[in-house]
């Protein structure tokens, strides 16, 4: 893969200056609109105006959302709707593909993540991010954990690498069952031990962020329960947007759930009020199961 | 009930169907298993066919080739006579290189028969007993060891190349004498060797060691060994580094657009050059334009490492893209830079692959012949180089050259060289899959 990325950033210079305190009184403003309680959750990443370009086929139109502090957000719609492609831009994984444009502002904590004086690749260690198909590196499992930390230098000597690494994976409740083989391959583990090892080696960077693409799509419903426990148990300390397409998924997990279809936001709100009471009728029959 | 309806006329349809379709449906599966034998069997006899050729090719070339691993020679016991090694007495190593050992190994040679023979002729037939290289062989002991002089010391020496074609059977004893490259007395004086254990057939290291010469019995593969081995080191440290270094960047870096779509298209293109074609690159440019010595290994060395560049980066690059995406995604996902993705995780994933190309390439190197042709590494070297600048041959070059040879005993060399380049070729193969079964990741 050849990647020459073309990112634009159609955002005016008044955002940047505007301090955090005014963005998160706008973003407040805005909150009560979209009926999610202002006084639970602060915003931590806010996105206004996402078009995104592959080629010459536009796949996201105009996206806005905010998503709240220290509590999961799922995105939900049809194949190919452009949940996946918005969940690329919060961590710029689309800067990857050559072909790809993205325009507009998204701010995590007020900064602009697509400001050119900004290192991608500190971004990425702080939004995690959990793939589909679990895709541990063929190295063992302690390797696995300990890979980001070397990379960014988290850590200053081989104990506190190991308690990193111990730690991590107590957190995404792995620990028990691979503290006597941290030695052996990553690959060995079970489908969804993998996809726990994924978490592991996210939460390892100390993001603030994880993003998770469909996690359990390829996880039997034992794993896929295991997995969503711990999505709740991380919401404590972390920002968690996951796209699903599993309706009770979303229902279980989430506060929030935005519904895209085509390209759009269609309606985006707490998430008991979007399962039991959707105010659009595209969002009330897709959430019944009538298309998509 | 409407329902229950639906169902009887699905059910309805069902039956007609297979009532009126059965037969041919069995008919048709008949049909296809019947396709399935065939097509079994065609493949199956595909390599059948192949394996024929390749057992006949390995039965000719080894039945033709194993005796060139044996020689015969004769035990003589050689009196090192001052007055005709060193008459001077000086021991003077010049001297000694001068001195008359043919002479030394005739006399040798008319001690064991019990006198010079008066007649010129049977003289001359006896001289032929021995090949006309063992003045080499004695003097190279007296050099080795002046101290030897003026003793008498048993030496084995190279029969001529004829008597080694009648033990081995080349030549036929029974054929009229008159058309017999060897006469009814030489064979009477072999009989007498061989009877008393003077005349075996003893494994011929010289194969591997001699320079070329225009005897069989004293020609072997040294220059083109040592030829060959220069090539390769030249071809692996220079093909490997620029040709892994070219995909890597054409493949991970390089933007997409038309110059590199130009040079992907020629690189392919360059693959598919035939190979006298790099040879008149090499000669027009390293030795012309370059002014690098003419028949010298560095110049085999550079034009084998340019004809097997584009074979190392086409295997590497496919390599690169073999590895799963998911796993630069999860590089990028927890922060690695794109050079970190590539070298943690990417290349040691391609390694196998990368390995396995490389290989494959110097092992077509290693058999090339046209284009060594074009440089001039096809002469007649008889000095062992010590450096690449100097001349030499190379494996299939001497094979090549020893294929135009008329002696019968070059014939049976021939073939033996072949199974040497053949062996040194499986010995890559095998690294080859060693390396990549080592660096396989089974996880």
């Amino acid at each position: 893969m050849v990647a020459t990325h073309i990112v634009e950033s159609e955002a005016p210079m008044l955002d940047k200056e505007l301090d955090a305190n005014d963005l998160d009184a706008n973003n407040l403003a805005e909150a009560e609109t979209t009926n999610v309680d202002p006084a639970k959750k602060s915003t931590k990443i806010t996105s206004e105006d996402i078009d995104v370009y592959y080629g010459e086929k536009q796949a996201l139109f105009g996206i806005n959302l905010d998503i709240p502090e220290n509590s999961v957000t799922s995105l939900i719609g049809p194949s190919g709707c452009g949940k996946s492609t918005y969940l690329r831009c919060i961590n710029r994984m689309n800067d990857v593909i050559d072909i790809c444009r993205v325009s507009g502002t998204i701010k995590i904590d007020g900064n602009d993540i697509y400001d050119p004086a900004l290192d991608v690749v500190e971004l990425r260690a702080r939004i995690g991010m959990v793939f589909q198909k679990p895709n541990p590196f063929p190295k063992s499992i302690y390797d696995n954990i300990a890979y980001g930390p070397r990379i960014h230098g988290l850590t200053e000597n081989k104990d506190e690498l190991d308690e990193l690494v111990e730690s991590s994976l107590v957190k995404a409740g792995l620990w028990k069952e691979v503290k006597d083989r941290l030695a052996g391959p990553g690959t060995g583990l079970s489908g969804g031990q993998q996809q726990r090892l994924c978490i592991a080696r996210a939460i390892a960077t100390k993001p603030e962020v994880i993003l998770m693409d469909e996690p359990c799509s390829a996880l039997d419903p034992i794993a896929t329960a295991t997995i969503e426990e711990l999505i709740d148990e991380l919401r404590r300390n972390y920002t968690i947007v996951i796209v699903t397409h599993s309706m009770q998924q979303a229902a279980r997990v989430s506060q929030k759930t935005a519904f895209f279809h085509l390209g759009k936001i269609i309606e985006e709100g707490e998430t008991t009020q979007i399962f039991t009471n959707p105010q659009n009728e595209k969002t009330q029959d897709y959430i019944t199961g009538r298309f998509g | 009930m409407e329902a229950q309806e639906v169902q009887k006329e699905i059910a309805n349809d069902l039956s007609v169907h297979s009532a009126a379709a059965k037969r041919r449906m069995s008919k048709r599966l008949k049909k296809r298993q019947a396709a399935e034998k065939r097509f079994r069997f065609y493949g199956l006899s595909a390599i059948c066919i192949g394996l024929m050729f390749l057992v006949i090719l390995f039965t000719t070339i080894i039945g033709k080739g194993w005796p060139a691993f044996l020689q015969t020679s004769i035990q003589l016991n050689v009196n090192l006579d001052p007055e005709i090694v060193d008459p001077t007495g000086g021991r003077n190593v010049e001297k000694l290189m001068q001195a008359n050992y043919t002479k030394i190994a005739r006399n040798a040679l008319y001690t064991e028969f019990g006198g010079k023979p008066k007649n010129r002729k049977t003289r001359k037939l006896m001289h032929k007993l021995l090949s006309r290289g063992v003045d080499v062989q004695i003097r190279d002991q007296v050099v080795a060891n002046p101290s030897l002089i003026g003793k008498t010391i048993p030496i084995w020496l190279y029969a001529h190349g004829n008597v080694d074609a009648v033990l081995k059977g080349a030549i036929d004893r029974n054929t009229e004498n008159s058309s017999r490259l060897v006469k009814d007395e030489q064979l009477a004086w072999m009989d007498k060797l061989v009877a008393s254990g003077k005349m075996v057939k003893r494994f011929n290291w010289g194969l591997f060691t001699n320079p070329a010469s225009s005897q069989p019995e004293t020609a072997g593969l040294g220059v083109a060994l040592i030829g060959t081995f220069f090539m390769v080191i030249i071809v692996l440290f220079l093909a490997i580094p620029i040709g892994v270094a070219a995909a890597l960047y054409l493949e991970e870096f390089a933007p997409k657009n038309r110059l590199t779509d130009i040079i992907e298209v020629n690189i392919n293109n360059l693959a598919a050059v035939p190979s006298i074609v790099f040879g008149l690159l090499g000669l027009a440019v390293f030795i012309n334009f370059m002014g690098l010595p003419r028949s010298g290994s560095i110049v085999g060395g550079l034009v084998l490492a340019l004809m097997t560049l584009p074979t190392i980066i086409i295997a590497t690059r496919s390599a690169l893209r073999a590895v799963s995406p998911s796993i630069r995604e999860g590089a990028y996902g927890v922060g690695a830079s794109k050079i970190q993705t590539i070298f943690h995780h990417v290349l040691p994933l391609a390694f196998p692959g990368i390995m396995t190309g490389t290989i494959i390439g110097i092992v077509q190197a290693v058999g090339e012949t046209a284009p060594l042709l074009m440089i001039g590494m096809v002469a007649f070297v008889q000095d062992f180089p010590t450096t690449p600048m100097e001349p030499a041959t190379a494996l299939p070059v001497q094979i090549y050259m020893w294929a135009t040879s008329a002696e019968r005993g070059f014939v049976e060399r021939t073939a033996g060289a072949t199974m040497v380049l053949l062996a040194g070729l499986f010995v890559l193969n095998a690294g080859a899959v060693y390396l990549r079964r080592k660096y396989e990741r089974k996880w």
